[in-house]
């Protein structure tokens, strides 16, 4: 639950951070003063959701020793490197800056300035490469040997680690998500910024062509590194494959492609809509040749090869199969699937519809409507994604490893974990109804009004938390 | 080189396990000297600010940095993770429901800053404010309890497994400890704000130091006291143990003379070193230990608990290439807001920030 929290989060704030990269160097490069404006004022939802993410980033630290200490004492030498990594690289980075970068828009030179943000969104994208570094080897562990004393994983191959495969199959497709979300969260919410009634109607057209810029970019290279990772998967993990398209049994090229199914997991058959040929197309890019492998064939494969799951000696009887949670994940591939196309579609029709001859999108509030929704689209995108990528490789914790059975900490008790989930759920919801409310508050104000002193006087309070007129606070 | 880095040198720890226990002690004796003054600030922020827009001030002063700071905690645990990856997982699944609160109170406060930039009302505004002091107790007082009951030996078995009861975690030496680290967070933070703010808060502030000093003497006294008796500190590392002892007191005794003096700077210097020394304090007395378990057989010790020597390597290699780059620029983020911050509203004060 952590993770998808988090994972909210994440890929909002790298792609925010990328949005207000642009658009300041948008004011760099032009020295047009509506884009620091924009900057500041997109800044601002940047910030919101950057305060978020970083706390239920430190959670998420500490939780791997508290609630799986076993996978800890297990992979930690593995494991720990990249995190340790991360916070050295790039999280000083990323929040040493953000702080620099909030309170320094009239100490340096625009020129200056932009720096801070670009390493502030350099600092978000790197951490990822190291998380991703860390959860690659949980989908393919490389690098490694088991010490035949403790019987735990140690590293015998840094390169490895970081040059696995996975990781730099993942990352591009996680790194331009991020992207096509940061774009179309600015997209939807300008629409909704359109909406209201004293909409500054330059500066949203100015910032939904930018947001729709990048979200077109990001979704046309979503789809790509997508595509990319798939063919990696069919090879390295068939059984998440065979998942996400709700194979069972083998299928021989052409195969069809079943468009909307449903997988019976007890007795592992499936049925839907079906698409001659087409998987094949999808996932070899061609007709002929290779055979898709389904998961009848693989689970009784990994039996073959690893026997049934046991631990302390008896069978675990609902992980003495290799089967993973197929419609959760059959589904979760074509939302994420959709998501990418739709954010194409939608990308090009906002730019198509605020062309500079024909302006015709903040009269339309039907339009408005339709794209203020699909702010939230995206995050159905990357949560799909998340679960496809952390349930497809069940039971496993660590790929044909450990399983999640075993990596829990054996002293957390049912109740500790039932009272703390409940709470962070609680603050979950809190964290997020408040950050949407205050996002929503930032919107409705509207940006700061295009007269270039009384802005950056208004900007000196805000600082202080001193929105209102009468309690400026001038800070030197 | 490769024959030196795996000798053993002392207690049967090599050479890059003793340099990764004193890098892990450095890095949380860095958090807790900066994250104090994150915490103070929050306390400082119910105890002497007057009105909203006074908290708001006191919370601007580490609005810049307060990010920062919180990260070495993050890096001291990932480090953790990555050398000592046994006493990682023994430690945070022992202590869950203490960290998990500890985790509540930095939630409750790192989101503080940004939503009470963004309240409109004073109510609302207060509410984050009041968020923001309660993480500021909760998280200190949590931290320190965590580590003075891990120095007094925990239920352990032999998998390193911690079945720490309640009053493992909570007992004499553990809140005292708790309380301890309270006070002095919350010195550290008056002292960083009287660096901060103007000439009459500055003023405000030391004065106030002054007398909190003579409540935290006997919190000191008595966890000293307690450490003799509880722990087997004093005893075993003899030596060491008394001269941080000495370290922590000096300090503090410089600390209250610099506030009686009007010397900002000295007493901030000093009550960082009061926090610094109780993480010395407990990492010196833990060594060769890194978990001291109730049946010695079973305490977990530096040898035995770090990642294998190659991870070793690689972290070092990592950790001299990176950590200088880090501090030049945290040091550099600092020092541009070493400014102070005015409370004047009168548009020329305005006028003037601006100009900067």
């Amino acid at each position: 639950m952590t993770t998808v929290f988090h994972f909210f989060f994440v890929p909002l704030s790298i792609g925010l951070a990328f949005t207000v990269t642009v658009m300041e160097t948008l004011y760099v490069a032009k020295r047009k003063y509506i884009y620091k404006r924009m900057a500041q004022f997109w800044g601002k939802i940047f910030l919101l959701s950057f305060a978020v993410g970083v706390v239920t980033g430190i959670i998420q630290e500490f939780q791997f020793g508290m609630n799986w200490s076993n996978y800890s004492r297990f992979m930690g030498d593995i494991f720990g490197a990249p995190l340790a990594i991360e916070a050295l690289l790039a999280f000083f980075m990323e929040s040493t800056f953000i702080g620099v970068w909030m309170f320094t828009w009239n100490r340096f030179k625009p020129g200056v300035h932009v720096i801070f943000i670009w390493l502030t969104w350099l600092g978000s994208t790197v951490s990822a490469i190291w998380i991703l570094a860390a959860n690659s080897f949980m989908q393919n562990p490389v690098g490694f040997g088991i010490n035949k004393k403790t019987g735990h994983a140690e590293m015998t191959n840094f390169a490895a680690v970081i040059s696995n495969p996975q990781l730099w199959r993942e990352f591009p497709h996680i790194a331009t998500g991020a992207l096509m979300l940061g774009g179309m969260v600015v997209v939807g919410m300008s629409a909704f910024g359109f909406m209201h009634k004293n909409a500054d109607r330059a500066f949203f057209t100015r910032s939904i062509r930018v947001g729709a810029i990048i979200a077109l970019i990001g979704s046309i290279l979503v789809i790509i590194t997508g595509d990319l990772q798939t063919l990696e998967i069919i090879k390295d993990q068939p059984m998440k494959f065979a998942a996400t398209e709700g194979i069972y049994e083998d299928l021989k090229s052409p195969a069809p492609w079943m468009v909307v199914g449903f997988m019976n997991e007890g007795s592992h058959t499936a049925a839907g809509l079906e698409i001659p040929g087409m998987l094949s197309l999808l996932a070899f890019h061609k007709l002929y040749g290779g055979t898709i492998q389904g998961m009848n064939t693989l689970n009784q494969q990994f039996l073959g090869e690893r026997g049934k799951i046991i631990k302390n000696g008896i069978e675990h009887p609902e992980i003495s199969n290799y089967y993973v949670p197929a419609n959760v994940l059959f589904w979760s591939f074509r939302f994420m699937a959709a998501v990418g196309f739709a954010v194409l579609i939608l990308a090009i029709c906002v730019l198509w519809f605020t062309r500079a001859s024909k302006n015709t999108l903040a009269d339309s509030r039907w339009k408005l409507w339709v794209l203020g929704v699909c702010t939230y689209l995206p995050f159905i995108g990357t949560t799909g994604g998340w679960l496809i990528t952390e349930l497809g490789r069940y039971p496993w914790i660590v790929y044909g490893l450990q399983t999640i059975a075993d990596a829990v900490s054996p002293t957390a008790t049912v109740t500790s974990l039932l009272i703390t989930n409940i709470v962070y759920f609680l603050l979950f919801c809190l964290m997020g109804g408040v950050m949407i409310f205050y996002s929503r508050r930032v919107l409705h104000q509207g940006p700061e009004p295009d007269v270039e002193g009384s802005a950056q006087t208004a900007t000196a309070g805000a600082h202080v938390g001193a929105h209102a007129a009468n309690r400026k606070v001038a800070l030197a | 080189m490769t024959e030196f880095l795996a000798k053993p040198l002392i207690d049967g720890n090599n050479f890059l396990q003793l340099l990764w226990f004193f890098v892990i002690a450095l890095v949380f004796a860095i958090f807790l000297f900066l994250d104090g003054i994150d915490f103070g600030v929050g306390m400082a922020t119910r105890v002497l600010a007057h009105n909203g827009d006074e908290r708001a001030l006191y919370m601007r002063a580490v609005g810049p940095h307060w990010d920062g700071n919180e990260v070495w905690l993050i890096t001291g645990g990932g480090a953790m993770f990555a050398s000592f990856p046994l006493w990682y997982a023994s430690l945070f699944s022992g202590y869950y429901l203490l960290l998990f609160i500890v985790l509540v109170g930095l939630i409750l406060r790192g989101v503080s800053f940004e939503f009470a930039a963004h309240a409109i009302t004073d109510r609302e505004r207060n509410v984050w404010q009041w968020a923001n002091f309660a993480g500021s107790v909760i998280a200190p007082f949590g931290l320190g309890m965590m580590l003075t009951s891990v120095i007094q030996g925990v239920p352990m078995d032999a998998q390193g497994n911690v079945h720490a009861g309640f009053f493992d975690v909570v007992n004499l030496l553990s809140i005292v400890g708790g309380v301890a680290v309270v006070f002095f967070s919350f010195l550290h933070g008056l002292h960083f704000l009287s660096l901060k703010l103007d000439e009459a808060t500055s003023e405000r502030m030391l004065n106030t130091s002054k007398k909190t000093y003579w409540i935290a003497y006997p919190a000191l006294v008595i966890f000293v006291i307690l450490a003799f008796i509880f722990t087997d500190f004093y005893q075993r590392r003899t030596k060491s143990t008394l001269l941080i002892t000495v370290v922590i007191l000096a300090a503090t005794i410089c600390g209250h003379l610099a506030a009686y003096k009007k010397r900002g700077g000295f007493a901030f210097l000093a009550s960082g070193v009061t926090l610094a020394g109780i993480i010395a304090f407990i990492f010196n007395g833990l060594f060769p230990n890194v978990m001291i378990a109730t049946d010695p057989s079973k305490s977990l010790a530096v040898s035995t608990a770090s990642s294998s020597q190659y991870t070793l390597e690689i972290m070092t290699i990592v950790l001299c290439c990176l950590l200088p780059i880090v501090l030049i620029y945290f040091s550099w983020s600092y020092f541009i807001q070493r400014k102070r911050l005015l409370t004047d509203n009168s548009p020329e004060a305005i006028k003037a920030a601006l100009a900067e």
